[in-house]
Parts: C-alpha cells; sequence; structure tokens
C-alpha cells in the first residue's frame, strides 16, 4: 500500500506564489476530493504530488523515499496522471489512446504484448467505450474524450491515481458512473485516488477525505461528512450553501 | 491485423525493386533490360558495366539513403512537433549543410577536392545542430523549433552572403546549382562518406516511436508516461544532424520529400508516429529515387535538378493537403 507525503511544500510560478507551506499525507485506499475556488492552486498541488514539477521549497516522499529520486519510468508504472482537458493530437483510434497508458511498461521497440489487449478491453468496458473503440478521437464529444482519458489513466492498473477534474464535461449518469469506479479502486483495490472535483456532491457523497485549498494554502483537511460545512462552503467559494442528507444521498445546495 | 500489413509490404517492396531497376537502365545511355542479366558475365560491354557499376549503381544507393533519411525524419518531426506541417529542415540542420557546403564551393576548396563539399555539409549540419540545441535549452519543444528556425535563418542569410560576396559569377553558377540539389555525378567515395553518418542518424532516429506516440498526448501527460522529453529532444537533433545532415551535405537542398512522405502512407498505416516511421522511410527512399529516375528521363537540353522537380510536383500535394485539412478541422 503506497504512502504518499508532501511536506511544507511552496510553488511560485513566474514570482507568484501559488502553494504556501502546503503539507498533506495519503495513503492507498483512500479517495480525495480536492476542492477550491478557480486559481487556488489545485493542479499545481496535483502536479507537485505527480513528481510533474519539482517545489521550489518542501519535500514530496512516496513510500518513504522523495519523489525526486524516482526515475521517470519507474513512478509512470505506479502513478498515472491526468490533466485537465486532457487531448490528442494525433487522429487516433479510441482503443490506441487508451494503449498509450501501458507506455511505462513497454520495452523500447517491438510490437505489443498480447496480453495487453485485455487490460485495453476491461478498461474501455469500464468506461463505457468498448463500442467506440475503432473511432477516431478527434471525432469524439468532449465527454466521450474524457471518459477515453479517464479509460487510459486506469489501464495501467497503478497504486496512484491522481486525476484534474475528471467529472467535468461529463453527462450526470457518467458522471456518477466515473466517481463510483475511482471510489472502487479505493475502496476494494486500495489504490490511492487524488481527484480535484467541482462537483461538491460528488466529492461528499463518494470521496472519503476532502482537502480544501484557497490562494495556495490549506484550509481544511478531513473526512467529507464532517469538514465539508457551510462554513467551509462560504470561505472557500463565498456562497451561501446548504448541505443535507448522509452518505450517497447527502447533497449539497446552493441558496 | 497480420493480413492488413502483409500487402502494402509486398507492394513497397516489388516497387522499390522495380524503381531500382528502372534507375539503373534510364539515364542519358539508355540500356536495354538484359544487360542486368548479363552485367557477370565475361563478355559484357565493359562500358555498360562501367555506368552501372560506378555511376549509376552510387546514384541510386545515394537516392535511396537520402530519400529513406528525409522521409524518417519528417515523420520524426512532425511526430514530436505534433504538427503534420514539420518538415526536416525544422531544426536548421539541412540549412547549415546548405552553408557548409556552400563555403566548400566558395572558397574553391570543391575544386581542388570533390569531397570538400559533403565533408564541410556535414560540418555546417553538426554546427547548426550545436547552435540549435544551445539557444534552445529547456526542455519544451517549442523553444527547440524556434531554436531551430533562428539557427535556418541565419544559416540561410550565410549561404545569401557566400552567394552575394562570390568571387567569380562561375563559382555563384556553382552555388546556386548545388543549392538546387542533384544526385548527378556522385561516386562510391560519396556513398562511403556519408553512409555512416546517414544510417547511424537513421537509427538514433527509429528509435524514437514509442517516446513521440506518448507525446501525441502533450507534454505533460507523456513526462507523466515517465518518458524522458530533455533526451528525446537530445535523440530527435542529434538523429535528425546525422540523417539529413548527411543527406543534404551530399546532395543539397531536396525539399517536400520529408514533409510528403508519412502523409502518402499515413492513410495505410494510420496516424499513431511510431508506426508512420519505418513507412514514411521507405516512401521518402522510393519518392526520391522515382524523382531521380524523373529528372534522368525528362527530355530537357540540360537534366532537370533533383530539388527542382521534388517541389514542383510536391508543391500541388502540399496545397492539397493544406485543402484537406482545412476540410476536416473543425
Amino acid at each position: 500500500m503506497s504512502l504518499l507525503q508532501a511536506q511544507d511544500v511552496c510553488v511560485s510560478l513566474s514570482g507568484r506564489p501559488v502553494l504556501q507551506t502546503v503539507s498533506v499525507a495519503a495513503h492507498g485506499g483512500e479517495f480525495i476530493a480536492v476542492i477550491g475556488p478557480n486559481g487556488a492552486g489545485k493542479s499545481t498541488l496535483l502536479t507537485v504530488l505527480a513528481g510533474l514539477l519539482a517545489p521550489g521549497r518542501g519535500t514530496v516522499h512516496l513510500d518513504g523515499r522523495a519523489l525526486s529520486g524516482y526515475a521517470p519510468r519507474e513512478l509512470a508504472r505506479q502513478r498515472a496522471y491526468l490533466p485537465q482537458n486532457p487531448r490528442c493530437d494525433w487522429p487516433l483510434p479510441v482503443e490506441r489512446v487508451v494503449a498509450l497508458g501501458l507506455t511505462p511498461g513497454l520495452p523500447a521497440f517491438g510490437g505489443f504484448p498480447p496480453a495487453d489487449q485485455a487490460r485495453i478491453d476491461t478498461a474501455l468496458q469500464a468506461c463505457d467505450l468498448y463500442s467506440r473503440r475503432q473511432q477516431s478521437v478527434t471525432t469524439l464529444s468532449g465527454g466521450e474524450l474524457a471518459r477515453t482519458m479517464l479509460a487510459r489513466a486506469l489501464v495501467g492498473d497503478p497504486a496512484i491515481l491522481i486525476v484534474d477534474e475528471p467529472i467535468a464535461g461529463l453527462d450526470p449518469r457518467h458522471a456518477l458512473d466515473a466517481m463510483r469506479r475511482l471510489a472502487r479502486l479505493a475502496h476494494e483495490e486500495q489504490r490511492l485516488v487524488i481527484a480535484a472535483v467541482h462537483d461538491l456532491t460528488l466529492a461528499l457523497r463518494y470521496a472519503t477525505r476532502v482537502w480544501a485549498l484557497s490562494d495556495g494554502c490549506l484550509l481544511a483537511d478531513g473526512p467529507p461528512a464532517t469538514t465539508l460545512t457551510a462554513e467551509l462552503l462560504r470561505e472557500l467559494f463565498d456562497v451561501a450553501a446548504c448541505v443535507s442528507g448522509t452518505g450517497t444521498s447527502a447533497y449539497v445546495d446552493y441558496a | 491485423m497480420r493480413r492488413s500489413w502483409r500487402r502494402p509490404v509486398l507492394f513497397a517492396v516489388a516497387g522499390l525493386l522495380l524503381l531500382v531497376v528502372m534507375s539503373l537502365l534510364v539515364g542519358r545511355v539508355a540500356l536495354p533490360a538484359n544487360t542486368l542479366m548479363t552485367l557477370w558475365r565475361s563478355d559484357a560491354d565493359p562500358l555498360a558495366v562501367l555506368i552501372i557499376t560506378e555511376l549509376r549503381l552510387p546514384r541510386t544507393v545515394l537516392a535511396l539513403l537520402v530519400g529513406a533519411a528525409l522521409g524518417l525524419s519528417g515523420a520524426v518531426l512532425q511526430g514530436l512537433t505534433r504538427n503534420p506541417l514539420a518538415e526536416p529542415g525544422l531544426l536548421g540542420v539541412s540549412s547549415g549543410a546548405a552553408l557548409g557546403a556552400v563555403i566548400a564551393i566558395h572558397t574553391g576548396l570543391a575544386l581542388i577536392w570533390p569531397l570538400a563539399t559533403p565533408l564541410l555539409g556535414l560540418a555546417g549540419a553538426f554546427g547548426a545542430a550545436l547552435l540549435t540545441l544551445t539557444l534552445g535549452r529547456g526542455e519544451g519543444v517549442l523553444v527547440l523549433i524556434l531554436a531551430g528556425s533562428a539557427v535556418s535563418g541565419v544559416m540561410f542569410a550565410g549561404t545569401a552572403l557566400a552567394l552575394n560576396l562570390a568571387p567569380n559569377p562561375y563559382a555563384a553558377y556553382e552555388i546556386s546549382m548545388w543549392l538546387m540539389g542533384s544526385l548527378a555525378d556522385r561516386s562510391w567515395d560519396h556513398v562511403w562518406l556519408v553512409a555512416p553518418f546517414l544510417l547511424a542518424g537513421l537509427l538514433v532516429l527509429a528509435g524514437t516511436g514509442r517516446a513521440l506516440d506518448a507525446l501525441s498526448l502533450g507534454e505533460q501527460q507523456a513526462t507523466s508516461l515517465g518518458i524522458n522529453l530533455r533526451s528525446l529532444r537530445l535523440q530527435v537533433l542529434l538523429g535528425t544532424a546525422l540523417a539529413v545532415g548527411a543527406a543534404t551535405a551530399v546532395a543539397g537542398a531536396i525539399g517536400f520529400i520529408g514533409l510528403l512522405a508519412p502523409h502518402w502512407v499515413r492513410p495505410w498505416v494510420g496516424h499513431e508516429p511510431r508506426r508512420v516511421l519505418w513507412p514514411a522511410t521507405v516512401a521518402g527512399a522510393a519518392l526520391l529515387l522515382a524523382a531521380d529516375i524523373g529528372t534522368r528521363l525528362l527530355p530537357f537540353a540540360q537534366e532537370l535538378k533533383l530539388g527542382v522537380l521534388t517541389v514542383l510536383v510536391g508543391t500541388p500535394f502540399f496545397v492539397s493537403l493544406l485543402l484537406r485539412l482545412r476540410r476536416s478541422a473543425p
């Protein structure tokens, strides 16, 4: 089971502080929803945790070893990362895009191991894309493309999955599907899932923990039921919200 | 899967063989087809044997090598930039090679020793690649491309300057003829000089496939998949300097083959960058050899220059490609 720890992380982008002494820790089995207003530093925190951006100050450790000490391929085999609005520049079939998620395990030359086809099919089915596997990604709708990319991230069966707004642009059914799948990955397979989300109701229902970011600072860190309160939401988003219900029927309503 | 590629491969091999045979027989002295059969016999026409082994064979080998270098580097650069309009000259290497060769002609070195032209061309290609690398420090692909176009500009200016300051009209004529690109009068010495660099470049470029595939998801996702962008950039630059540098050093500036070859094969092999690499290499070799045969067949008083023909034929294709891109873009 993996353990990801960030200690006093500070990041400045072109002179502007984006993250200020953020310390978080998470382990396999958790599904963490990162919430906060636009520009709060959510994406930056995710890229730092994914090892794609070295923090200006502070450290990030995976299983007690600094992320900077991992070879890129070694890290890539353990964690998958999906940026916001991922896209593909060539008109590749959906299936081939999903297959790219297996890149870290492939040799530099040669064909594709046949066993991998089964993994691709599983990921395609999980994201409800099997019937579209031969379609070119450039002809997909935004939501379908988002699901293709999620399948791309899931196909390698990573121990850590870091996704930036995976349900933006998905219809209610597929958004629910995606959140349930991420939750299942955490609960049943003990993976660590960290996702930036704006749908607070789904975060409330499916996440096991919430990190609330505001202006580059960690404002709250705890289970959604006790953390996502009307006061926190007012402080974060400057909205009057009301949090009701429990478990999978909980919801966040705005006045 | 297996069936679907067997036919195109057979087709490509047959086409390439046909082109090679044609290339050996066609020229100022047209040889009958049975010359190739009697080549090894003791009663073979010694002049025909000389023409084939000392003139047409090295020329054919060079056409295949140069075409392969242009086709593969075009495919790799289109993959690296994720832009279907990228071509081998993008990193400044070919204009560097041209400048080196032009300096050899300008200073008269080429007259003393014919191999000075390709040798200085190679030196120019590596000089340009080093300059591009220094200017384009960092991690991104865009900065490398910008550096490449800056270096290209400087090298072009240098070439123009050499032409401007040509010591005599004859040198200016020689320079402008060389710049048009040609494979005429190349010997085995030329082949032995550039082949090692060119083949090494092809090998270096061929190893980029997996990384280019991942890069179709953008730089950030490619990095997250374990691709080291810094070393990919270095690999592409080194491979291009070796392959395209050597190709330009020996044949001059030959446009459009590197742009055309990848597009020509995509309808068959799809858009995955890795799958385009080898087919584009073969297509580049075939296209350039066909173009070189064309220069020998066309009935002009003076042999048409190879670079002129490729651009003449390539431009309509380029325009049709742009129109198709416009239609398919939303």
